[in-house]
């Protein structure tokens, strides 16, 4: 074991430590003394209304935005301006976008084996079982020689979640999966992220799907304004939220 | 509970489809449509007939001298008996066939890049271009290995303009390609470096820049040293065009969405990986037609380098018409020359098309 790596009380090992962290655009505050531990195997979703941050937080825990003042750990490294460091933490922290960003120019199959063959330098035929593997995970595998614009809306999210697992990552962050699909493609999506739950997969979901919240999270994160409001167990966020902002807010949402 | 019944499909009305129908959506349309597709025929019957007049049946097609050409139309008498210096300039009669081993060698080396079930191209591509200019520079200059020197004062005809251009293309995309990744750089040396060498070369004619290179340039080189005619001349269209090439990408650059930016580097990609792999595929598919555009502009504009003393493909030509034995032909010349012009151009525009549709992929950004 890391000796490096830190640990919560209980002996459990921290996979992604955020301290302080602070950012701003320009002279606009965007997150502000943001705090975040998550354990190995936790399911976090973040919620809040649009400009509250939540976006811009998983993002910085794989340097697609860099923070200002604080410090942000993935798995005991630290986030610093050093290129090569954050290349070894991007390979290990997956990320699904919500407008799924597959690489059109490419097969469903190379969008899977591009990185695995590119970054972590397996041979092509290994790097197609394993993309053949996630592919069948993600219940698309007939779909392996089709090109992302041929595919539906859910298809192509799937086929975002199959890449990003393709490297193997001990994290997962999901940056509005569903938030671009039309109403009949959200099950398909939510079914696999469910899936992946179950298989012990640390988890960190930007979304508004309070369902997906109910079943699967152990922790649900409220922000606002840049601020963490309200962190706690789905079962007391949803019936006790302590805030009056949070409850404002699930009062909008949940009808 | 009632179950909705949906009607079936009506084939759509006879005069709509087919060739009546798109005879009458883009030939009569209307009364102004329909006049100017009348004044449309009677043009094309004003002059496509006596064109074919001048240029087949009325034309003189055997002979070997001026005398020959007696009939009404054109005389290809002329081009047929100049033909050698047309393709070869003054390279020597008896060596030509280096220059025809060269393209057979580049035809026959290029062909596998064009068949779509050849699997290695990107390394066998770069390859050829490794190997080929060498081969190439032996067989048409020689001077090693058996060959006797062809000087390149002795080039030309269409031949010089072929290398003047290939050299051209060759040197200039991946040049361009660099410019323009440094133009959209983060780092300000490097930024300032691309858009000053760009803005530079953009803003002079190449006319002056071959003007200069054949008459400053001797200037700063150094006592003795003496750089080929027309390697100083390649050099300055693949410097010129290059900064034409960068612009037409880095357009292509722009219209990448930062999603895709955003997902190579999420998977952990560097940048040259996330460039070569991910963002200059698609930018590159994006403004093939630019890029086209270009090469086809450096290709015509070749025959520049007349203003250094270069004889290439149409100052062969014109230096031909002015041979007192061969006076009054210099309408056949030119129409030649813009026959020959427009074929190569037409089949690089074509080929284009062809790969465009070839890396369709059915997505729009």
């Amino acid at each position: 074991m890391n000796p490096a790596t830190p640990q919560t009380a209980s002996g459990e090992k921290l996979m992604i430590e955020m301290i302080d962290v602070n950012k701003w655009y320009g002279q606009f505050h965007v997150l502000k003394d943001i705090n975040l531990q998550v354990r190995r195997g936790e399911r976090i979703v973040i919620c809040g209304p649009s400009g509250s941050g939540k976006s811009t937080t998983i993002r910085c825990i794989n340097r697609l935005e860099e923070h200002q003042a604080g410090k942000i750990l993935v798995e005991g490294v630290e986030l610093t301006r050093d290129l090569k460091q954050i290349e070894a933490i991007r390979s290990e922290v997956g990320m699904v976008f919500q407008h799924f960003n597959l690489f059109p120019h490419l097969t469903v199959l190379q969008n899977c084996t591009l990185a695995p063959m590119w970054v972590r330098k397996l041979p092509r035929r290994e790097a197609e079982e394993v993309a053949m593997y996630y592919l069948e995970k993600v219940r698309i595998p007939e779909q392996a020689n089709k090109y992302p614009g041929q595919l539906s809306g859910g298809q192509q999210q799937r086929v975002a979640i199959a890449r990003a697992l393709c490297m193997k990552p001990k994290i997962m962050l999901f940056d509005e999966p569903t938030s671009a699909l039309d109403p009949e493609m959200v099950k398909e999506v939510l079914d696999t992220m469910i899936a992946l739950a179950e298989s012990g997969m640390t988890m960190l979901c930007v979304t508004h799907e309070m369902g997906f919240a109910r079943t699967v999270a152990n922790r649900v994160i409220f922000m606002d304004r840049g601020e963490i409001v309200e962190q706690a167990d789905p079962e007391t966020f949803f019936h006790h939220p302590q805030n009056e902002r949070t409850r404002l807010f699930l009062g909008q949402i949940l009808y | 509970m009632d179950t909705h019944v949906f009607k079936p499909d009506q084939p759509a009305p006879a005069l709509s489809v087919g060739p009546l129908g798109w005879l009458r959506a883009n030939l009569f349309s209307g009364w102004f449509n329909t006049l100017l597709t009348l004044l449309g025929l009677y043009l094309v019957w004003q002059i496509v007939p006596p064109l074919i007049d001048w240029a087949f049946i009325e034309a003189d097609w055997r002979g070997e001298t001026r005398a020959d050409c007696s009939r009404e139309g054109a005389c290809w008498v002329f081009v047929g008996e100049r033909f050698g210096q047309f393709m070869y300039g003054f390279y020597p009669q008896d060596q030509r066939w280096r220059v025809d081993l060269a393209v057979l060698l580049a035809v026959v080396g290029a062909a596998p890049l064009f068949v779509a079930a050849f699997r290695h191209k990107l390394r066998y591509g770069l390859a050829f271009l490794l190997v080929y200019p060498l081969l190439a520079w032996w067989l048409l200059h020689g001077g090693f290995l058996g060959l006797i020197a062809v000087p390149t004062s002795q080039w030309g005809g269409l031949m010089l303009t072929l290398v003047i251009a290939a050299v051209g293309i060759a040197g200039a995309l991946p040049l361009g390609i660099l410019l323009a990744l440094g133009r959209r750089s983060d780092l300000p040396a490097i930024k300032v470096l691309c858009v000053t060498f760009i803005e530079f070369w953009r803003g002079v004619p190449l006319i002056t820049v071959l003007f200069m290179s054949s008459v400053m340039l001797p200037l700063f080189l150094p006592e003795g040293m003496n750089l080929d005619k027309l390697l100083r001349a390649m050099l300055m269209v693949i410097l010129f065009e290059a900064a034409y090439i960068a612009e037409v990408v880095r357009g292509g650059l722009q219209a990448i969405p930062k999603g895709q930016y955003e997902a190579a580097q999420a998977m952990g990609l560097g940048y040259w990986r996330m460039m070569g792999l991910v963002v200059l595929p698609q930018a590159l598919k994006l403004v093939i037609p630019g890029i086209v555009n270009t090469f086809i502009a450096l290709f015509k504009d070749t025959s520049l380098v007349i203003i250094i003393g270069l004889f290439d493909f149409l100052n062969s030509i014109k230096r031909a018409t002015a041979d007192p034995a061969w006076l009054g032909m210099s309408t056949e010349g030119y129409v030649f020359a813009a026959v020959v012009y427009w074929i190569f151009c037409f089949g690089i525009s074509r080929y284009s098309q062809r790969l465009e549709r070839r890396l369709e992929t059915g997505h729009r950004h």
